[in-house]
């Protein structure tokens, strides 16, 4: 799965409101995310692709109904590759900058 | 700021450059476990999940295994003596192959109804075990921590 699908998956404010619905209570089916959007069934149903194929959502059998599910995990790969990554240095930067006033003093 | 109501159902999905196989002995042989999971030496045999890790040891009951597709085993938290005080949970582990040489593993936590406790703490584990377990196949290491 590349970050480009997951990045693109979230650049768009309705899937990222589906994600937000699913985190407050996973497992849900179309017809409840599409109580809560203004928007088409049709609309709901394309948006919960595209997550789908980011494998940002995954969805289940359970019964007669299908549940969509958040799957965090491609969210943590992007924070490791992505944040982890710049932010590890900002703060061996400001260790750097804590030592050397501290040598100074 | 929403918090989150940890789930009675909770779904993880990684897609792995490796073969079912190596995804299958990579859950289920505590050499490669001990490198992703929190250090735990799991293995699964006789039909049964032994568990190993910082001194406390105990086994779960496997309730399906078909290797190398699909494990489905009973979840009592035996690293934690607040969550092992929890009613027994569930965990499916599904392998998909895909196109290119990749692999679907889900894991499906549930039946979690009598282990609030437990579904609160396992919601960040499993994305750290299956993010690490991802590292140890691609890249033929351990996640640098």
């Amino acid at each position: 799965m590349d970050d480009d699908q997951v990045f693109k998956a979230l650049a768009d404010p309705t899937r990222r409101h589906l994600l937000d619905r699913l985190f407050e209570r996973d497992g849900r089916t179309l017809t409840e995310l599409e109580s809560e959007l203004e928007m088409s069934r049709f609309g709901v149903m394309k948006h919960l692709r595209v997550l789908a194929d980011a494998g940002l959502v995954v969805t289940r059998r359970e019964g007669r109904e299908k549940l969509h599910f958040l799957n965090p995990v491609p969210i943590r790969l992007i924070h490791d590759r992505w944040i982890d990554k710049y932010t590890e240095r900002r703060v061996a930067a400001l260790a750097d900058l804590k030592h050397e006033l501290e040598d100074s003093a | 700021m929403t918090t989150l109501t940890a789930q009675t159902t909770q779904v993880y999905s990684v897609f792995i450059r490796a073969t079912p196989e190596q995804v299958w002995d990579a859950i289920t042989k505590p050499e490669f476990t001990q490198q992703y999971f929190y250090g735990a030496q799991i293995e699964v045999r006789d039909d049964r999940r032994f568990c190993v890790v910082g001194g406390a040891e105990w086994d779960e009951e496997v309730f399906e295994a078909d290797p190398p597709r699909k494990l489905v085993h009973g979840w009592t938290a035996g690293y934690d003596p607040d969550l092992a005080a929890e009613a027994e949970s569930r965990v499916t582990w599904e392998i998909e192959p895909q196109d290119g040489g990749i692999t679907r593993l889900t894991v499906v936590h549930d039946q979690l109804e009598g282990a609030p406790k437990t579904a609160e703490s396992v919601a960040g584990g499993w994305m750290y075990v299956l993010s690490g377990l991802k590292t140890l196949l691609e890249v033929g290491r351990p996640m640098a921590d």
